[in-house]
Parts: structure tokens; C-alpha cells; sequence
């Protein structure tokens, strides 16, 4: 179950670092900057962070970038790690062109020869 | 610890119950009216059909019930938004084209065009020829569409996300991963708010939490048939820059748009929805996504050799009559309603939320006309 979370206006502003510029999700190109500013705004989980960066979004479903996401997160709320919830893994794990999943009938005869160029 | 506060915070002017787009539009208007709220959102932020919809801002083949919802939004809210939220929501209006490829097809498109028409909405029927031409991609067996040029899509994530900071940056206060499980009344009024975490109280209660409203709204005697029903969405690799328009066929083969992103978000139903809506969390039906694609590649044959990159599905709130209830209830006074959007709740999300605020502040909705979609309407057929 969800963890209980109060969120209010923010109190601070937002304290810019260093290596704000450092791409975290590199699918999406999203940095730790933009992370940080998220979680200034008002977001508080990582689905929440990946629906509004899209970061975790992009062709390896966040294999990377969850891990370092988490830990972003998790340093900036003070939330343990668990807390901060979990992107789902969706499928198809590894991206496949329509013309595959189309064939489970007869009905796709004929499409094979129309890749887009 | 600038970004952690545990005050206890149980009562207010007006409770939310659910943090989708509806509810965080909803609590950003209020806020800024000086009013103050208090949203409970059972998971996250956005984690509902908010976070899974496609997108579409669309008027053309809307019911007239809900159409001055529609063409509002389109007309006066959209295309300022972005500046509106401080958040780039990717309102696009570049028109929607509904396809047919057989008589048929044109037949039922013309009279859904018509219909449109006739409540001062711009829809007509352009040939095959002319739809090729708006969006040069489609098969040649396209023999004609509904174009209403001024529909479009926008991105239902960051919408709802930049409704939700705009709400806070008002003072409105969210409470994730708390359930709301009853109402109750005291002195005759809807006041309290039984969750799984104790009794929440308010002047108000606002229920918008989808499908789950109607056991929420039941436990005060009021009922709305509304049911859960499953659709799909998948999105393919970034492509170049192809074409602006939302698409949809008469028959409903699947919908979708290219995102400013480059993806196209596809969606749809396999047929077999309403015998799937019996599991629990969000489960992606093997032969939905399979069946979308064999629309698509009907209408669109050069993307055969285009890649799906993520398929999910979502939950919407299916009312038997096809459209929302957004109404104050009579008989539990202080309670308002706002659910049973049917699967198109977001184009119509930032009207929604003005209807909203006035039927909870000055107790009916002058700004849009809302008298269609009263919560009292449904009768057994005579
Ligand atoms: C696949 C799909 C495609 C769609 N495509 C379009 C489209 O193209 N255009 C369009 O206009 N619309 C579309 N829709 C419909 C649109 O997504 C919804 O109508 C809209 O998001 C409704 O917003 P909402 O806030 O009412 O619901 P939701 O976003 O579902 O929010 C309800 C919230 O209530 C919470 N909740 C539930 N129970 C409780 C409880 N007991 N206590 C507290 N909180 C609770 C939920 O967790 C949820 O976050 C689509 C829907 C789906 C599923």
C-alpha cells in the first residue's frame, strides 16, 4: 500500500549544484537538475518525477537511470528508497514493429513489404 | 528538511477525493479562490486514467450534453494553458479526422458530422482525396472522414502534473496513499469523509475517483450507473516530425496522434473489454495491442515497420448513457459529483474544473451549461 504523504506549498527555493547538468536518464535526456527542480515543485515519487520528465520512459524502460533516479530522490525528500514507489515495467519488453505483433492472424497478409522509409 | 511536513490536516473548506486531472484542476481553481482544500489521492498523483489516456482534445462526435463542455475549453482555456500552469502542456490544434473506408463507414461519419453541425460545431465530410491531402499517410482504401479542424490532443501527464503544482502553489494541501472509504452526514449535510486513515471533515465533499465514486457516493444513497472499463494505449519509437492531426475511424479500429515527443500514442479496445474488467490493477490483455495494430495497419501501411516501445492499459469510468454527471446532489447536500466521464474526461478536464468551482461556490455552474448531465437523469426505459 501507498505510504502516507502530506504535500504542501514549498517552503524553500530551489538550491541549484554543481552537476545539475548531469544526464541521469539518457534515453529522454533528463538531468539531475531537472529531477531536483521536480521534487522542489511538489513531486514526490518516481512515477510521479518519470509522468512529468519522462525520464525512465524511453527505449530501455529506465534500466539504466531507476537505480540513480531513486537515489536523487531519496536524498533529496529524506524518504527511504522503498518509499518512493516503483515505475512498472510494461510491455513489450524490448521494442517490436507492428508488423510482428499484427500477425497473429490472416488478416495481415500483405503488409510485410510496407517498412517505413 | 525543507520538503517534509507531517502537520495533521483533517479538516477543510472542501475535500477532494482523487488526484486525477479532474480533482487537481478542480483543487487549482478552488485554491486560487481563496478557498481552502484539502485532496486525498488513494496512490499517486496522476496514477489513474489521467496518467493513461491519449490525450485527445476533441469536440467532433461528442454528445450535445457534453459539447458547451468541449468547445469552451477549446474556444477559451487550451490555448492559453501552458502559460496558464507554468508547464508546457502541448495543446495542439491541428483537427481530427475520422476515417471510412466502406459506404457505411461515410454514412454513420456524415451523420455524426451532422449532429455536430447543428449545435454550431465546424465538422463536415471531406473525400478520401481531401484527407490525403491533410495527412498525406494514409491508405489509398480511405474514401472519406469527418474533419473537424479545430479538435486536437494535448499531454493528459503534464497537464494534470501542472494543475497539481499550480494547486499547491495556491495553498491546496494533497494527501497521497490514503483511501476514502464512506461519506457521512451530520446535521443533514455531507461532512465527514471516512478513510483508511480516520474522519476527514469538511463544508464540501468533491467526489471525482473514477469508477470508485459510485461505492464512495453510495454510502450517502446516491447512484450513478457507472461501470470500470478496460482500454489499451501503446506508444512507438521517436519519428520525425509527420503530421499534426488526431486520428479515429468510424468504427473505432484505434485513435491516436503523434506527441510533440515524436512518438505517436496509439490506442484503443480489442472488443472484449467488458469481459476482461474483472482484474485487479491495470493488466494488459496479449490480444489488444495486436488487434490495434492490425487497424492501424489497414488505415496506415507504411507503419508496419514502426516499434511499439511501451503498452499499458487504463481504467475508465463508463456511464450508461455515455456522459459525465457533474452536479451538486440534492438529497446530500454539500456533496458534488464529478465522475462517470466515459473515457473523455481530459479534453474537457479545464472546463470540467470551472463548472466545478461554481457549483461549489454560487451552487450552480453559470459560465458552461452543465443541465445535461444532472446526476438525477437515469430512468428504466419506459
Ligand atoms: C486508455 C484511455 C484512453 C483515454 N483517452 C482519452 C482521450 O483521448 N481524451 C479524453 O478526453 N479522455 C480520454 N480518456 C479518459 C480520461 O483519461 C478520463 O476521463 C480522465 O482522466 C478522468 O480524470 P479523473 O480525474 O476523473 O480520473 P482519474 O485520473 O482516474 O482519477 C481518479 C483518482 O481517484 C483515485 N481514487 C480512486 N478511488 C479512491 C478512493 N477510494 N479514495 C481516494 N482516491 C481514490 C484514483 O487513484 C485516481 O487517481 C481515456 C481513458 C483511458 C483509460
Amino acid at each position: 500500500m501507498a505510504k502516507i504523504t502530506i504535500r504542501m506549498k514549498s517552503e524553500g527555493a530551489f538550491l541549484p549544484q554543481a552537476d545539475d547538468d548531469m544526464i541521469v536518464c539518457r534515453c529522454e535526456e533528463v538531468t539531475k537538475g531537472e529531477i531536483r527542480r521536480a521534487v522542489c515543485e511538489g513531486l514526490r515519487t518516481f512515477g510521479e518525477v518519470k509522468r512529468y520528465l519522462r525520464c525512465g520512459m524511453g527505449l530501455c524502460q529506465g534500466q539504466t537511470c531507476q537505480r540513480l533516479i531513486l537515489q536523487i530522490l531519496s536524498r533529496e525528500l529524506g524518504t527511504p528508497i522503498p518509499d518512493l514507489g516503483r515505475i512498472t515495467g510494461r510491455t513489450p519488453v524490448r521494442p517490436v514493429v507492428m508488423q510482428e505483433l499484427s500477425r497473429s492472424t490472416e488478416d495481415s497478409k500483405g503488409v510485410e513489404d510496407h517498412a517505413l522509409s | 528538511m525543507p520538503y517534509h511536513n507531517h502537520t495533521e490536516k483533517k479538516s477543510a473548506d472542501v475535500i477532494v477525493i482523487g488526484g486525477g486531472v479532474i480533482g487537481c484542476a478542480a483543487a487549482y481553481r478552488l485554491a486560487k479562490e481563496g478557498v481552502s482544500v484539502l485532496v486525498l489521492e488513494k496512490n499517486e498523483i496522476c496514477s489513474g486514467a489521467s496518467g493513461r489516456n491519449a490525450g485527445g482534445v476533441r469536440q467532433s462526435a461528442r454528445d450535445v450534453r457534453e459539447l458547451p463542455l468541449a468547445m469552451y475549453g477549446v474556444k477559451h482555456i487550451w490555448p492559453a494553458l501552458s502559460e496558464e500552469l507554468g508547464v508546457d502542456v502541448e495543446y495542439t490544434r491541428a483537427g481530427n479526422l475520422r476515417l471510412g473506408r466502406t459506404a457505411a463507414h461515410l454514412e454513420k461519419l456524415s451523420e455524426l458530422a451532422e449532429n455536430s453541425s447543428k449545435v454550431g460545431l465546424d465538422v463536415r465530410m471531406v473525400t478520401g482525396g481531401e484527407a490525403r491531402e491533410i495527412c498525406p499517410y494514409m491508405s489509398a482504401d480511405v474514401l472519406g472522414a469527418s474533419w473537424c479542424p479545430t479538435d486536437g490532443y494535448a499531454n493528459p501527464l503534464t497537464t494534470t502534473i501542472g494543475f497539481y503544482k499550480k494547486a499547491l502553489s495556491y495553498g491546496a494541501v494533497f494527501i497521497t496513499g490514503i483511501t476514502a472509504i464512506g461519506l457521512g452526514k451530520v446535521k443533514g449535510r455531507v461532512r465527514n469523509v471516512y478513510t483508511d486513515d480516520g474522519v476527514y471533515e469538511a463544508d464540501r465533499v468533491l467526489v471525482c475517483a473514477g469508477y470508485a465514486s459510485r461505492a464512495i457516493v453510495n454510502t450517502v444513497g446516491i447512484d450513478v450507473p457507472v461501470e470500470r472499463e478496460d482500454e489499451e494505449v501503446f506508444v512507438t519509437e521517436q519519428l520525425p516530425p509527420m503530421f499534426d492531426q488526431v486520428l479515429g475511424t468510424a468504427e473505432a479500429d484505434f485513435y491516436g496522434h503523434q506527441t510533440k515527443h515524436g512518438s505517436f500514442l496509439l490506442g484503443g479496445v480489442s472488443g472484449l473489454q467488458h469481459f476482461t474488467s474483472n482484474h485487479d490493477g491495470h493488466p494488459t490483455e496479449a490480444y489488444t495491442a495486436p488487434s490495434l495494430v492490425r487497424g492501424i495497419i489497414r488505415f496506415f501501411p507504411s507503419f508496419a515497420g514502426v516499434k511499439i516501445i511501451r503498452n499499458w492499459s487504463g481504467q475508465f469510468d463508463s456511464c450508461v448513457d455515455g456522459v459525465p454527471v457533474i452536479d451538486n446532489a440534492a438529497e446530500a447536500p454539500g456533496l458534488t459529483l464529478a465522475f462517470a466521464f466515459t473515457g473523455h474526461g481530459f479534453g474537457i478536464s479545464p472546463s470540467v474544473s470551472i463548472a466545478l468551482k461554481e457549483l461549489i461556490m454560487d451552487g450552480n455552474s453559470k459560465t458552461i451549461d452543465v443541465s445535461g448531465l444532472k446526476y438525477d437523469r437515469f430512468a428504466a426505459k419506459q
